[in-house]
């Protein structure tokens, strides 16, 4: 039996198979979204924001989980973003076309894929306890530093590598070295590029509860972080325990925790997408 | 006449296949040699390996010699040379800056001028490349916005920064329009008083117009060099004859 469609007819079901799949995209992160707001809203305050939990965690604020997590982030990225921009300009700028440099590529592309929580056993065998770091904001930024240096490293490649082959040959043919025109011409244009990499790093980390499991989060702390080697409370942790681990919780505390870490992951990206456009604007090329 | 450069059996080879066939010529000091020929003659090849640009190139190797003022350019400092020998690429490539900092860029980063020459130098370079009356006025905006035969005379008063000996140039005229063309043309005819050039072209004309010398390339063999009167009233070669009447190529 021979049946074929009209073009006509073909082209409306593919039409509609595709907008149907943009909505189912959609429509669970909108959900998401607005459960977590409705029900996470009235637990938003001031206070909240700025305070120590009381009660068990039952009552108050969820400071020292937020000031946890930034400490933690930034001091991740801190570490991260130099190491993963050097080994970056290395492998782009410097590396030989051979074996070894495919090899430490598609090395660094299949770190990428890692589980985060095997980061976390890596985290605690070597910073934890071989270097006697103890749980600590230290291990744990070195623990998430490590799994966001594959993610740095191909941004940063990327970011290099769109750079035009000929500005570096127009600024070689003046008589600049290799390292003064990485320095002078390919780095500033790719810097945009770079940094959009960072921000969207930055938030993506904050987020991750596993790496930070074994190597620096706490159930409770009822101080604040003083120094690198203090435990700490970090809100995806934080979140998790007062969901499973503490009974009767208010309902509205547990969504107001994740409504603080949503705003604080999707603030970062909104940055990293203005950047994007600012720099996509002055761009002089 | 002083030798400026001198090529000594020079070969080159890109993944083992050879470009250039064991070539030697001379070019004399404050002339314009044009090096004329067919597509994968060699020009460019050669041109790229007088300022040691092929070095960039993993595939690239060469056996013969260069001379530059009797030192043999492979024992230098590539850089160095490069400040010797200036490059100006087919296509312009003004860097993402500034035309005051496209002219000013090499010059401050390679240490030559302190900061109150560099207007001057800015402004003697631009004047040289007859490109100081056009952009006089607008030197803080960007070297991207300008026409394209502007970016190659700005390329030029790039290179004129550095205070080159010799200035290579790679069809530097093959993106333009005739008037254009023109002025590139009147700027390498003002700056033979002061410089020695190596003109690459696949414009017969062009090299009539201003070459002392031409060079014929022909897969990667040069087959004759003359004085550019000689060659084109003259030629020696029926090759030679046949490319500049264009019977072929």
């Amino acid at each position: 039996m021979s049946f074929k469609l009209s073009p006509k007819l073909s082209q409306q079901i593919a039409y509609t198979l595709l907008v149907i799949s943009t909505i189912i995209v959609i429509v669970p992160v909108l959900t998401v979204i607005v459960i977590i707001i409705k029900n996470g809203w009235s637990a938003l305050s001031w206070e909240f924001l700025t305070t120590m939990p009381k009660d068990g965690m039952r009552a108050g604020g969820i400071l020292p989980a937020i000031l946890g997590t930034l400490a933690i982030v930034s001091c991740a990225i801190c570490i991260t973003l130099p190491v993963g921009v050097c080994a970056a300009i290395y492998l782009n700028e410097y590396a030989k076309d051979n074996l070894l440099t495919r090899i430490i590529k598609l090395a660094i592309v299949n770190l990428a894929g890692v589980p985060s929580v095997v980061y976390g056993l890596f985290g605690l065998g070597i910073f934890v306890m071989l270097l006697g770091f103890g749980v600590s904001i230290l291990a744990g930024a070195l623990t998430l530093s490590i799994m966001e240096l594959p993610v740095i490293i191909t941004t940063a490649r990327g970011a290099l590598s769109s750079v035009p082959y000929s500005f570096r040959e127009a600024s070689w043919s003046l008589g600049v070295s290799k390292w003064q025109t990485i320095r002078r011409v390919v780095l500033p244009n790719a810097l945009p590029g770079i940094m959009t990499g960072a921000i969207l790093s930055i938030s993506r980390i904050s987020g991750e509860t596993a790496p930070i499991l074994f190597t620096a989060a706490a159930f409770y702390v009822p101080h604040l972080p003083k120094s690198m080697f203090d435990q700490v409370m970090a809100l995806p942790y934080h979140l998790y325990i007062i969901s499973t681990q503490i009974p009767n919780m208010p309902k509205n505390i547990i969504f107001g925790t994740a409504l603080v870490l949503l705003l604080m992951v999707l603030s970062m990206s909104l940055i990293a997408i203005v950047a994007r456009l600012y720099f996509r604007k002055i761009r002089k090329w | 006449m002083v030798d400026k450069i001198k090529v000594e059996n020079l070969s080159c080879f890109y993944s083992g296949k050879q470009v250039l066939k064991d070539l030697s010529l001379t070019v004399e000091k404050n002339e314009i040699l044009s090096i004329i020929g067919p597509s994968n003659s060699g020009k460019t090849s050669f041109l790229r390996t007088l300022n040691r640009m092929n070095d960039m190139n993993v595939n690239f190797s060469r056996k013969g010699d260069i001379f530059l003022d009797n030192d043999n350019i492979f024992d230098m400092n590539p850089e160095k040379l490069r400040t010797r020998i200036g490059m100006l690429f087919a296509m312009p490539i003004p860097l993402p800056m500034s035309i005051y900092d496209n002219i000013a860029y090499a010059p401050k980063v390679l240490g030559l001028k302190n900061k109150k020459n560099m207007d001057e130098v800015v402004e003697q370079s631009l004047r040289d490349a007859s490109l100081w009356d056009e952009v006089k006025d607008r030197l803080d905006s960007s070297a991207i916005k300008m026409s394209g035969g502007q970016q190659q005379r700005l390329c030029i008063a790039r290179i004129l920064a550095i205070e080159p000996e010799v200035i290579l140039f790679d069809e530097p005229c093959s993106g333009l329009d005739p008037i254009s063309t023109a002025k590139v043309e009147e700027a390498m005819l003002k700056l033979r008083e002061k410089y020695t050039i190596v003109l690459v072209t696949n414009n017969v004309k062009q090299a009539s117009r201003v070459g002392t010398r031409t060079a014929f390339f022909l897969m990667g063999e040069l087959i004759e060099i003359d004085k550019t009167r000689n060659m084109f009233l003259t030629p020696k070669n029926k090759l030679t004859e046949d490319y500049i009447t264009g019977r072929f190529g």
